[in-house]
């Protein structure tokens, strides 16, 4: 496999290009090992078909959703304003990314902060980009497994984007099994609004394992996902009950870039 | 004459009992903070008709939903007859209206008839639900007490109301068809109504003359007594979702659930490091507090949503937490919302009109442990058939917490430092962010 060199925004200002789009890779994107991998899948996607993007890399901070959840709107507004600062000083017009929470932060909070851009999931993307013929996908690997999604809050509910993942999961030639509580009603993992980064309170099961044994009772061979907290979530959830050998939790840009052997 | 003068009195009292707690529920609402709502009429009367009007979001649950539908259905096109009940009492008539409209009358009674015998089978399944099946969200520990004798009151208030309707109409189509029914006498020999016209003979047939009588004045004071009452006992109830729930869809929010209210107070302080040329949106001499305490700090909107729910607790059912056994509950969230906010009303009645401190907030009520609880998953919202949302009051409550208390949970307070330090919710080094991209 060819190394694939991505540029920051600062390199390429400084060779005089302008990208298409910006990646914003997010905090657990860029540290959590498990969701650099999916990061990584996003990136072969784009390189695969060729659009010319960039990153911030030391540039992008926090966008500030864990701080406004946990009610702190005055880190929240300093973390927006000076992404939207960096992002203004750049001329930064569309923006796609894989963590739901950046893309509901950017899309509906940042606006009225002075920072308007178009602002894209990477499923939505990928989505696209197979509707207008440019990513050609087979199912590889997963023609004909068991496919069970699980709805990210901030992209299902929070912004009513329900099918981008569904459709392009279904490119893959996969049966997609649906769970009672999915789409409008899908349960939360349980990491957000902060949760994720404190225990939970006093009760009797945690909403990971709650979310976790639902999805399994389906058998699936893979629980897609498209937000690296589900997916931690998720995964963590499924060694609960050791079903880890089984069923895999997968986000649905690895499994695009797994299907097409990126 | 005598009863039409008790009839007048009562319907003026009731009237004016009535507008006296509709003021103070008004009040109320008023006292939270103003918030600009987006104008745009064409989508919230399109919402309103839908959610409120139309049912739409009841019909998640099929079952429920259609036994609410019979019931509700019930309500609206009694409201018909209610006019000349109205008429009929102050007048001294009897089917006022009857000779002028004769066929569309017995339809409109018939249709009446028809849907008071589904509402009646839909409040025993109501009652059934919450008694005897013991529906989990229907016996949730928030409803002990009160709020669970409230709900069985306003059934059995209808189930009574539904009585009196037959009884009164049973008992007339049989003096109706013995010619001694004060209604005018049409020549058709019945009433013709759909349902009494065969359970009245059935049911009152044996009856003397004077039994009948007794029978149809008791159906008919009994309808209008239990509406006048219904109608002063809606104050005091959950049950204002019949009124409000159409105000609340009007002014419902229209963005994505997923948009936060952005605190402009907060960015007066915040926007000024980043453009010395900022003009603040807040009156700098008016110190609003960060996030909520107590219901004055909430929105009218906030405060019409707790007014409005009927604690049917879908969102309660819905939530993460309280799935899985946690504290929190939305829907009591709302409940002690209202509680608070009519505390705060008495409170006022007594002083003269303006609040007196009484030491307490809505803190008394939600626990910290309930707020820390969130996904912030907007579940909730989206369950609530009146478009209630529990968790703009979380949320502010969680702010009022942090920026003014300085109580976020340890790991909480762990996460804002990193943020701030490392411009990431965990200890990495900003300088290793894009460590990632050389190793693809």
């Amino acid at each position: 496999m060819t190394p694939i060199i991505v540029k920051t925004m600062s390199e390429m200002m400084a060779a005089g290009e302008t990208p298409e789009i910006l990646f914003w890779v997010g905090c657990s994107g860029s540290f959590d090992d498990r969701a650099k991998k999916i990061t990584k899948a996003i990136v072969r996607i784009l390189d695969h078909v060729k659009i010319k993007f960039a990153i911030l890399g030391t540039e992008e901070s926090c966008t500030g959703d864990p701080a406004k959840r946990a009610g702190n709107e005055f880190l929240f507004q300093m973390q927006a304003m000076q992404n939207i600062n960096v992002m203004n000083g750049y001329g930064v017009k569309k923006i796609v990314t894989g963590c739901p929470h950046c893309f509901n932060t950017i899309k509906n909070e940042y606006p009225s902060l002075g920072g308007n851009y178009e602002i894209v999931h990477h499923t939505q993307l990928v989505q696209e980009l197979i509707d207008q013929g440019k990513l050609k996908v087979e199912g590889g690997a997963f023609k004909g497994k068991k496919i069970v999604f699980h709805d990210p809050c901030y992209l299902g509910r929070g912004n009513d984007i329900y099918e981008a993942p569904r459709e392009v999961v279904q490119k893959l030639d996969v049966e997609l099994s649906e769970m009672k509580r999915s789409r409008a009603k899908g349960l939360c993992c349980g990491a957000g609004g902060a949760q994720m980064f404190k225990e939970s309170e006093p009760g009797n099961k945690e909403v990971n394992v709650e979310r976790a044994e639902e999805a399994l009772a389906l058998n699936p061979d893979v629980i897609a996902v498209g937000c690296p907290f589900c997916n931690t979530m998720m995964t963590d959830g499924v060694k609960h009950f050791n079903k880890e050998d089984k069923t895999k939790v997968l986000d649905v840009a690895e499994m695009i870039a797994s299907a097409i052997d990126l | 004459m005598i009863s039409s003068l008790i009839f007048s009195i009562l319907l003026l009292a009731a009237g004016i009992f009535f507008t006296i707690n509709v003021k103070k529920i008004r009040r109320n609402i008023l006292i939270g903070r103003d918030v600009e709502l987006p104008r745009n009429n064409g989508e919230r009367f399109k919402t309103m008709m839908l959610v409120a009007f139309g049912q739409q979001k009841m019909f998640a649950r099929p079952v429920p939903a259609l036994l609410h539908l019979f019931l509700y259905a019930a309500f609206i096109i009694t409201q018909i007859e209610l006019i000349e009940i109205v008429v009929d009492g102050i007048t001294g008539s009897h089917r006022v209206f009857r000779p002028s409209i004769h066929g569309f009358y017995t339809f409109i009674v018939s249709f009446i008839e028809i849907l008071s015998v589904l509402a009646f089978i839909g409040t025993i399944a109501f009652l059934a639900r919450r008694n005897l099946l013991k529906v989990p969200r229907l016996v949730k520990r928030e409803l002990n007490g009160w709020p669970k004798l409230d709900a069985n009151l306003i059934l059995i208030g209808e189930l009574t109301l539904i009585c009196c309707i037959f009884m009164m109409n049973g008992a007339d189509e049989v003096l109706y068809r013995r010619n001694l029914s004060h209604a005018a006498n049409l020549g058709d020999g019945s009433l013709g109504f759909s349902i009494s016209g065969h359970i009245g003979p059935l049911l009152f047939g044996g009856l003397s003359d004077n039994g009948l009588h007794l029978v149809e004045r008791i159906g008919w004071w009994g309808h209008i007594l239990m509406v006048l009452g219904f109608l002063n006992y809606l104050p005091y109830s959950k049950h204002l979702h019949i009124v409000l729930g159409f105000p609340n869809t009007y002014f419902s929010n229209l963005h994505k659930k997923g948009k936060f209210a952005t605190l402009e107070s907060v960015t007066d302080v915040v926007a000024p490091n980043f453009d010395p040329a900022y003009v603040p949106k807040t009156d700098p001499n008016h110190h609003q507090r960060f996030g909520v305490k107590d219901v004055q700090d909430l929105t009218w909107k906030n405060l019409l949503d707790a007014y409005t729910c009927t604690e049917c607790g879908r969102c309660t059912s819905a939530c993460p937490q309280n799935i899985t056994g946690k504290k929190l509950s939305p829907r009591k969230i709302m409940m002690d919302t209202r509680d608070r906010l009519e505390e705060v009303g008495k409170n006022m009645d007594a002083n003269k009109g303006t609040f007196v401190d009484d030491g307490k907030s809505l803190f008394d009520y939600i626990s910290n442990e309930e707020l820390w609880a969130c996904n912030t998953c907007n579940a909730c919202v989206q369950e609530c058939p009146v478009n209630i949302d529990p968790l703009a009051i979380i949320m502010d409550m969680r702010r009022f917490l942090v920026m003014e208390q300085s109580q976020a949970p340890n790991e909480l307070n762990l996460m804002f430092s990193n943020t701030e330090n490392n411009g990431a919710p965990w200890q990495f080094s900003p300088s290793d962010r894009a460590n990632w991209s050389k190793e693809i």
